[in-house]
């Protein structure tokens, strides 16, 4: 079941919309603000939108930043794109790895962090780069990673 | 406005610290003055000749005559309503970071740009479309689109003028296709967001079948200029043909990577060795990625070639988006090209099967010469299938944008490609040549 809130957030969105599945994506974005993900409650949503939930889930997994499975309190996404691997971002996700203790795609053991690859962030200026949750960080290196990651214990 | 802002009209007022322009701010330079000339002084057709005159290109990556890209738009008196304006601010392009400078420095440009382009194309409707990962963007947008609407700059009857127009601002969640533009209108439908099939094209029959123009957020932002300061002084800005000034950009191995706003046409050993200050400590230049991922690889007899769409396609390559990617001495070219080809397969929308199964193949030879497990024969089957990868053959530009690195990889750095098979070895990869670090 949806909460009120969402159901309600979700409803707030249709107004901006003469096709209500024009909405799905904003939708998609409400409950998994509440939820960190979208749960199998995508149900819900596509019933409010008037799709079939087939239609919502083909939509919804074709995002890769909608996820359909858990993930870790923080999401970080790091770029793997080509200004970055120049400045070798490979040993910054290396060091990240080792420290989380996962691989890309994996959520740490303590739940706090899921750790991601994505598409070149636009900082190519200031590679590597990565964001944590809705913050870009640039200039990577290991030790300020350590800092970092300090301040999300 | 100042001489600096004559010279470099979408950054000069942008403010050093990174902070965005303030609608005061942005009117003190004289913003939105272009859109009281437009709706009071100037008849649609008249701003659309202006920028056909003004010789102003997409600055998304294919350079097509935005004039021209506008006269496709069916006449007024054709019934369908509403139509649509649509600004691609999806910038993905591995390499790219132009888009971000104008969408978080000056808000307010980008919602003039907008105004003024739609009033030109008798447009009811405007579309944002923003890549999530652009949180300032998305936030700075917001506010100033709520500002907007507070001084009649959007809404209806805009500025006592009989026009008006509604502005949304759609941020998405990933995926590079969806910069695509039939791939947007889909995303915007609230589809999933694989390319169309053209004809019919958007300007005909675009969002909900609907006349639809679709432009690069920098694009836009040139139109207020254009009209606020007539045609002419446009062209000016220009070192050759193709009017105005670009956002070049600058990534890589380079003592200062960044983004400059320089005269159209500025050659690329200029914006290389005077803006970026040439190669870092330690590094030497071999050859450069003109526009972004998918536009083929020049080399050091290239480096005074013209940075427009013409000069650079006659050099057998695109300016796309104009941010250049420097391959350095100490990295791999067949490494480098692997990481861009494993984005293009991981981006591929699966629609089409040659990109969908082609792809992977590609990545996965590239891996194994990477690995030391290339193969005689393995050059040649990368070289037929960037062949059956070109245009033609595919709904969309996906396939054919991720072998332009490729092919032209495999002619400039051919021998790299030999000695991986040859030697069973990466050569950068022996602890010495890839700089602090041993990646065995």
């Amino acid at each position: 079941m949806l909460t009120e809130e969402e159901r309600l957030e979700i409803i707030a969105e249709l107004r901006h919309h003469t096709h209500k599945h024009a909405a799905c994506i904003e939708a998609l974005k409400i409950v998994q603000r509440h939820r960190g993900w979208v749960s199998d409650e995508i149900r819900d949503i596509a019933d409010i939108l008037e799709m079939t939930p087939e239609e919502l889930d083909g939509i919804a997994t074709f995002y890769s930043l909608i996820f359909r499975r858990p993930v870790g309190k923080h999401v970080i996404l790091i770029c793997d794109s080509v200004s970055c691997w120049i400045m070798e971002s490979d040993s910054i996700r290396d060091h990240l790895t080792k420290r989380l203790g996962i691989n890309p795609g994996e959520t740490s053991a303590d739940g706090r962090f899921t750790l991601l690859p994505v598409a070149c962030l636009g900082a190519c200026d200031r590679a590597p780069a990565m964001m944590i949750d809705e913050k870009l960080f640039t200039d990577l290196t290991p030790e300020k990673i350590d800092e970092i990651l300090g301040e999300y214990r | 406005m100042k001489g600096e802002e004559m010279e470099r009209p979408l950054t000069g007022g942008i403010r050093p610290d990174g902070e965005p322009l303030t609608l005061e701010e942005y009117e003190a330079t004289g913003g939105y003055e272009a859109l009281r000339k437009a709706l009071h002084d100037m008849r649609p057709e008249e701003v659309r000749d202006a920028v056909s005159r003004s010789n102003l290109r997409g600055r998304g990556g294919a350079g097509f005559p935005t004039g021209q890209k506008w006269s496709f738009m069916p006449p007024r008196d054709d019934v369908r309503r509403p139509r649509y304006l649509i600004t691609n601010a999806d910038e993905m392009e591995p390499g790219t970071f132009k888009d971000r400078l104008l969408l978080e420095g000056n808000p307010h440009q980008m919602i003039e740009g907008i105004v003024v382009s739609a009033f030109a194309l008798e447009v009811d409707i405007a579309y944002i479309f923003l890549r999530w990962e652009y949180r300032s963007s998305a936030e700075r947008l917001a506010r100033a689109i709520r500002e907007a609407y507070e001084k009649e700059y959007l809404g209806s009857r805009i500025q006592g003028s009989q026009y008006s127009l509604e502005l949304f601002l759609h941020v998405s969640a990933g995926r590079y296709i969806c910069g695509e533009e039939t791939a947007m209108l889909n995303a915007l439908e609230g589809r999933r967001p694989i390319p169309r099939a053209k004809p019919p094209h958007p300007q005909v029959s675009g969002l909900w079948g609907m006349p639809t123009i679709i432009n690069n957020a920098e694009t836009l932002c040139n139109v207020p200029h254009i009209v606020r300061n007539g045609v002419d002084w446009f062209r000016g800005l220009s070192h050759t043909e193709e009017g105005g000034t670009k956002i070049y950009g600058v990534s890589g191995r380079v003592k200062r990577p960044g983004a400059w706003e320089l005269p159209m046409g500025t050659t690329i050993r200029e914006i290389l060795e005077e803006h970026a200050g040439g190669m870092a400590e330690g590094f030497a230049f071999r050859g450069v990625i003109p526009g972004g991922a998918s536009t083929d690889f020049l080399i050091g007899e290239h480096l005074d070639v013209r940075m427009d769409y013409e000069s650079v396609q006659k050099v057998g390559s695109r300016m796309g988006t104009g941010t250049m990617i420097v391959l350095d001495n100490r990295t791999c070219p067949v490494g480098l090209v692997h990481n861009l080809e494993q984005f293009f397969a991981r981006e591929s929308c699966g629609w089409c099967t040659p990109c969908r199964e082609s792809l992977p193949w590609v990545v996965k030879i590239l891996g194994a010469l990477e690995e030391g497990k290339g193969e005689d024969g393995d050059i040649e089957i990368l070289e037929e299938q960037a062949r059956l990868l070109g245009p033609g053959n595919t709904f969309c530009a996906l396939a054919p944008g991720a072998v332009e690195p490729l092919q032209s990889a495999l002619t400039y750095f051919r021998e790299d490609f030999e000695r991986h098979i040859r030697e069973k070895r990466c050569p950068w990869k022996n602890g010495k040549d890839r700089v602090g670090k041993n990646r065995w």
